[in-house]
Order: C-alpha cells, then structure tokens, then sequence
C-alpha cells in the first residue's frame, strides 16, 4: 500500500489550511460540504427571518421596498435547496459511501473536490447580486416572463448571476453523481453485494442516477433563459413564437425530482439510525431498495402537478401518477414503524431527530398527496398552503434528517461525542418552533393567502396566523444556538467516542473515529447488511490485518 | 481489457478493494465514469430537443414566415447539402477515430498516431465549416425563434465538438509521448466513446433540421 506510507510524510510539510483547500480525500472533501452547507443555511436562514420579520404584522414595517422583500424569499429558496440541503446531504454521502462500502476514496477524488469547490463558488456569485444592483428576485421557479428583464424594472444582474451560479451547481451534482455511480458499482468490498449495501448507500445510488438524468435538463433550462435574458432569444416569449409554459415544463423536469434528490439520502440516514437506535434490523430491506427505486422512477413522471392550473398539462395522468407515489412512500412509513415496533428504543439525539422527520414528513407528504387532487389543487395553487407543504417535506423531512445524520455521524468525523443535553434542548426547540410555524400556514393558504407576497391587509383575517409563524421562525433561528454551542463545547473538550460508541452496524464503524486517510487498516468478513452486528456477536470474524504490501495496482491511463 | 487480468487477481484478493482504479473485471473506472456522463449530456441535449419540438409544434407554418423576409433562409430543407458534408466530415472521424482505438488495441502506436491525428483534423474542418456556414446562413440568434433555436442547437453541438477536439488533441500529444499500450488507453477508449456521442447528437440534430 504505497498511499498508506506516504501520505503521514506528505501532510508533515503542508500547513492544515493548505491542506484543506487541496485535500482529495473524501472524509474532509465531506466535511467541507457540511460546513460550507452550514454556512449558507445561516445566510438563507437570515433571509428567510427577514421575510418572517416582514410578514409579522400587515403593513410594510421591516423592508419599504417589495422588491427588496422579493430577493429575500427568492434568494431564501433558491439558497436552502441548492446551497444546503442538496450539498449537505451529498457531503454526507461522500463521508459515509466510501467508509459503509468499504472503499479507500471515491472513484474520481480529484472530479471531487472540483464538485465541491464549485459550490462556494456558486453562491458567492449568486449572493453577488445584492451588491450589483438587486439578487435574482423572480422566485426560487424563476418562471418567465418574470425572469426576463422587461417587465418588472429587474435591470440588475441579479438573475444572470442566478443562472450562472445555479449552472454551476448542477455541473458539481452531474459530475457528483458520476463519481457516487462508479464508487458504488465499482469499488466495493469483496463480499458487499448490491443487496448487503447500507440503505444509505442505496438511497444514494437512487438520488444519483435523478441528479444525471435531471440535473442536465435544468442545465439546458437554465441556457435557454440566459440566451433569452442576454442574446435576444424568443424561447419563452410568446410574442415571437417562443412558450412561456416551456419554462416551467424543463424547469419542473428537473425540479420535482430534485425533491427527491432533497429527501431521499435523507431517508436512507434514518433508515440507518433507526435500526441502531431499536436494537432491530431494519424491517423490509428489500422492500425499502424496491421503494427507493420506485420513488426514483415515478419521479420522472409527476413534474406537471406543478402546473396543474396552466391548463396545458394532461391533468388526469399527473394526478394519477402522483398519487402513485404515495404508494412507496407509504411502504417506508411502514418500514420505519416496524423497525421501530417492540425494539429496545435508545432516545438519545439522533433517534429524537429521525422521529422528527417520521411524524413531520408524513404530515408533509399527507398534504402532498392531498394537493395531487386536481380540484383541491386548483384551489390551493400558490398559497400558503403550498409554503405549509414544502417545508414539511423538506424542513420537517430533510433538515430532521439532517441533524439525526449530524448527531449519528459526528463521532465518526471528529472523534468527540456531542452533548446529549444540549442536543435535546435543540430538537425541543426545533420541533416546537418548526410547528409554531409552518402549521399556521396550513390555515392561512386554505383561507386564501397567496404566497411570495410582501404585505397583507389587517382585515383579511391572517394577522394572529402570521405573527405566530414569525414568533416560531425566530424559536427556529433560536434553536441553533445550542446546536453551536454543541458544537465548539464538543470540539474543544467532548467525550471521546471510540471507534463505534453506538454500536452501529454499518463498516464506518469498524474503523477508527476519525478514519486514517485509507480508511481500513483490515475489514470484517461482510455476509449480512450488517456486517458489524454479525462480527460482534460471533458469526463471522475479523479479517486479518492487511498482507504484506501486495503490488499497488498499476496506474492506468 | 482481458489483458489487465494480472493486475485483476492481485487485486481481488487484497481485503481492502476498490483502489483508485480498481480492477475486479468488467469496465473499468473511467470508462464507466464517461458513459454515466455521456447519459447526462444525452438528457442535456433532450432539454433542448424538447424546446425545438416544442415551440416548431406550437408554431403555425414551419419554417416560420416570420420575421418579414428571413422566410427564405429559414427554409434549410431546400439547401441540405452544405450540411450533409459537415455530416459526412464528422461521421468520416468517428470511423478514424475508431481506427485509432483498433490500433492501439493491437499495440500499434503509429497507426493510432495517424488515425487520430486524422481524426483530429476532421473535427477542426467541421468547426471551421460551421463558423463558415454561421457566416453566410443569413440570419441570427436573435431572428425569431427559428433563429434562437438553429443556433442553440447547433451552438451546443458545436462546443462539444470543440471540448472533443482538445480531449483528441490530449490523446494525440500523450500518444506522440508513449503514454498509452494495449493494455492503458482508457482515456483513448473514453475519448472515442465521447466523440461517436457527439457525432451521433450531429446526425439527430441534421435530421432534425435540414431532414424532417
């Protein structure tokens, strides 16, 4: 093993920052990914307050512009799915694909850091737009003609920095996905067969093969309408020929199975942490992959239920094909529930977290399968009850899933335990402020508000709904402080966690807590999904330590 | 392939598996990373495909009669015959390009310098026979959206036959440098792959266009 001799030499003579910035190794290019999804989940956090701020009380109190109050949501969505939802789960899947398989790297480690240092990249050029004359401020949708530059007085280049940047970001998830395929397809363990691999490892492989076939279209979406914007193109302009509605079908495309891309790894982390927490194996494997997949292919035919009110979609066959997903959703449900019937369930922070997604995303996919009904949706088009309905599958689903994942995997990253206290005291926080408010918006979309508007008049009835949803968006923004706080205390003095400290069943576990840069220094035989509950309780046995340097293999060109 | 199976025994057997380039059979790592990007760049050019269908169905005449007189120039399926040569210069390189592959399959570095080296040329002649045609085709990206749709399409095409372009030229210089064998020529495996893909997007976009 001619990497494992040389790379304590090589790390001597370069500083850490240097090493961090060039670093190809998957463990740190996945905690880069978290940090930096951290960070903009601060800044779109602090968006999303000065929307809450704004909308506290009818009247325009917090920004005098709505413009202004027009950048702030669309730079809040756009930043939350691109910036840290999708890249945190993707940073999580590239710390722990690698390790659950395990392989020493990913396949292309170099086209990995490339995707990485894309992001930071990206929205460094999209929040650019506020100090150029106005950030894109045409929704997260971006829906012409809003986006073309005419109508709304939008001169600034906030919308082209916006397109550039979102470019940018699906280049880093297409080659992200290539390189998470060849990883999982060519680099597993002997013995890791398609059907022993983690429910992680399978949701990822799912969410990559929607990143490469979706993402690309966004990427032709997002060319037509900076063609359209910049060169004098007609592709949306009805007026010459072009098709406003041709937007939002290559736009929808791509974007309803970028939910998936947002929840499902995240279900695969729970799908993890469940089993471990319940002391079970997880109820179903297969009926999970078979479900993974399905959500997956279904979701390549559903993108019109967000046009339902265009009248130019075929209404009975989206209708139909989105309640058909709710068929393999339903099937997890049922996976999670019995994994967790009659176990001996542990409550610490990671369970707690992936509880909260259980009970939250399925109050957000009951409202998702709800508005699939053409008449319901009609009614409930561009409300807040949509508002309600995205932030409980992707709040309430993936951020959940987020933490249950931060809380799991922390110990594997840092080697330090995080504090069980303080952990609780966030999720009480989260979970409270959450429900405080996005519940209210339920009622606010059934009677009538529309979304993505800056003010509201005192007698439409909203005022007590909004000010209870602001109030919880503040214990939301408040429920990060311990999480911080956990965070620097653990960093600097936690308890150490040892190689496995929650008995997983996954082989990152079966390394140490952090992994050498190579990973493994020997695995267990893997004959199960589990290879590590297997090895613990006698039926099979450790691998011996590696043989003597075995010829490396040849480099090929 | 069948010629890595030494290095595929000692590899298969080492507990931890999967290096860098791994090699327990079957298609190797770049080989594969390049098809699997291949799959996004056919569902890239299905994006675009889509908005020509699309706006060509909604269209009332197509070609468009408007703008007033660009009617004439947008009717393609009266002059094919400069682009069928553009057609038949790409699909000539493909065919030398896989020459090249053939060649240094057998280890036969100088017939792959030539076939590639050929191969090369080809794919220079095109781009020059489209900046040449963009140059006397009559009307522009801004012409309707006829003109916004021939030129994106073709556009697109045309920048990724100049990313093949430098990928042949990096396979050409490696291959003047003795870098590749019968048994390590995955990039020029991955290069052809991803030149017959761009050939075959040039033949959809023809029949597209000048044909249907």
């Amino acid at each position: 093993m001619a990497t494992t001799a040389l790379t304590p030499a090589a790390s001597a003579y370069r500083s850490g920052l240097y090493e961090w910035l060039t670093t190809t190794d998957h463990k740190k290019i996945g905690i880069l990914y978290v940090v930096n999804s951290f960070i903009f989940f601060t800044l779109a956090g602090l968006l999303a307050m000065g929307v809450r701020s704004e909308l506290a009380f009818p009247g325009l109190q917090f920004v005098h512009d709505e413009g202004v109050y027009n950048q702030l949501f669309t730079m809040h969505g756009t930043v939350m799915i691109f910036l840290f939802i999708i890249p945190i789960l993707t940073g999580f899947g590239n710390y722990v694909v690698p390790l659950q398989i395990g392989a020493p790297d990913m396949a292309f480690p170099r086209i990995n850091a490339l995707s990485f240092w894309l992001l930071p990249l990206a929205g460094i050029l999209m929040f650019s737009g506020f100090v150029t004359g106005g950030a894109a401020a045409a929704g997260w949708t971006s829906y012409s003609p809003l986006a073309q530059d005419r109508p709304l007085g939008m001169q600034g280049s906030g919308e082209d920095l916006w397109i550039v940047g979102l470019t940018l970001i699906g280049t880093a998830s297409i080659l992200g996905a290539v390189n998470f395929l060849v990883t999982i397809f060519k680099m597993r363990a002997p013995g890791m067969t398609l059907f022993r691999m983690p429910i992680l490892v399978w949701t990822v492989l799912v969410t990559s093969v929607l990143n490469l076939m979706a993402t690309p279209v966004l990427t032709s979406a997002l060319i037509m309408l900076f063609i359209d914007r910049n060169y004098g193109g007609h592709f949306f302009d009805p007026a010459t020929g072009g098709n406003a509605i041709l937007w939002q079908n290559v736009f929808w495309f791509y974007s309803h199975p970028a939910v998936y891309i947002m929840v499902l790894p995240a279900m695969g982390m729970i799908s993890e942490i469940l089993p471990v927490f319940s002391r079970k194996p997880l109820f179903g494997y297969k009926a999970f992959v078979f479900a993974t997949a399905g959500i997956g292919a279904l979701g390549f035919s559903v993108w019109a239920h967000h046009m339902f009110t265009t009248g130019a979609v075929y209404l009975p066959f989206f209708s139909l094909m989105t309640f058909l997903i709710a068929v393999p959703t339903g099937v997890k449900m049922f996976n999670w529930i019995f994994t967790l019937w009659r176990g001996k369930l542990t409550l610490s922070t990671p369970l707690l977290f992936a509880l909260g997604f259980l009970s939250m995303f399925l109050i957000g996919g009951i409202d998702g399968a709800f508005s699939a009904a053409v008449p319901i949706d009609f009614a409930l088009q561009d409300t807040y009850w949509i508002v309600a309905h995205l932030h409980y599958v992707l709040f309430g689903g993936s951020v959940f899933g987020v933490f249950a994942g931060v809380y799991y995997w922390f110990p594997k990253m840092t080697g330090r335990m995080l504090s069980e206290g303080l952990g609780k005291l966030q999720f009480v926080l989260m979970f409270v402020g959450f429900n405080l408010t996005f519940f209210p918006m339920h009622v606010l979309g059934l009677s009538g508000m529309p979304r993505r508007i800056a003010d509201y008049a005192s007698t439409a009835g909203w005022n007590e709904l909004n000010l209870a949803a602001s109030i919880g968006g503040f214990i939301i923004a408040a429920s990060f402080l311990p999480f911080l706080v956990n965070v620097a205390v653990s960093l600097r003095g936690g308890r150490i966690a040892g190689d496995d400290p929650w008995e997983g069943n996954t082989l990152e576990w079966a390394t140490t807590s952090p992994p050498p840069p190579y990973n493994f220094d020997h695995l267990p035989e893997i004959r199960s999904e589990r290879p590590l509950f297997d090895l613990r309780h006698g039926r099979t046995h450790a691998a011996a330590v590696l043989p003597d340097p075995s010829p490396a293999p040849q480099p090929s060109h | 392939m069948t010629s890595n199976a030494h290095a595929m025994t000692t590899v298969e057997h080492n507990p931890v598996a999967g290096l860098a380039h791994d090699a327990r059979g079957g298609i190797s790592n770049p080989i594969l990373g390049m098809i699997l990007f291949i799959t996004s760049e056919v569902m890239f050019f299905s994006g675009l495909f889509a908005a020509y269908f699309n706006v060509r169905a909604n269209a009332p005449h197509w070609p468009p009669l408007q703008p007033e007189g660009l009617a004439e120039h947008f009717n393609l399926h009266a002059e094919p015959w400069y682009a069928l040569g553009l057609t038949i210069v790409l699909i000539t390189s493909s065919v030398t390009c896989q020459l090249g592959v053939a060649a240094i399959r057998r280890n036969d570095r100088t017939g792959y310098i030539r076939a590639i080296s050929v191969t090369l040329v080809l794919g220079i002649l095109f781009l020059l026979g489209q900046a040449y045609d963009y140059s006397t085709i009559g009307f522009g990206l801004g012409d309707g959206v006829f003109g916004t749709t021939f030129y994106t399409l073709t556009g697109f095409h045309g920048a990724h036959v100049f990313g093949g372009v430098i990928m042949l030229s990096v396979i050409l210089y490696r291959g003047m440098a003795g870098q590749f064998s019968a048994r390590h020529h995955d990039a020029v495996e991955a290069t052809s792959i991803y030149w017959h893909f761009v050939d075959v997007v040039w033949i959809a976009l023809f029949s597209t266009l000048y044909v249907l």
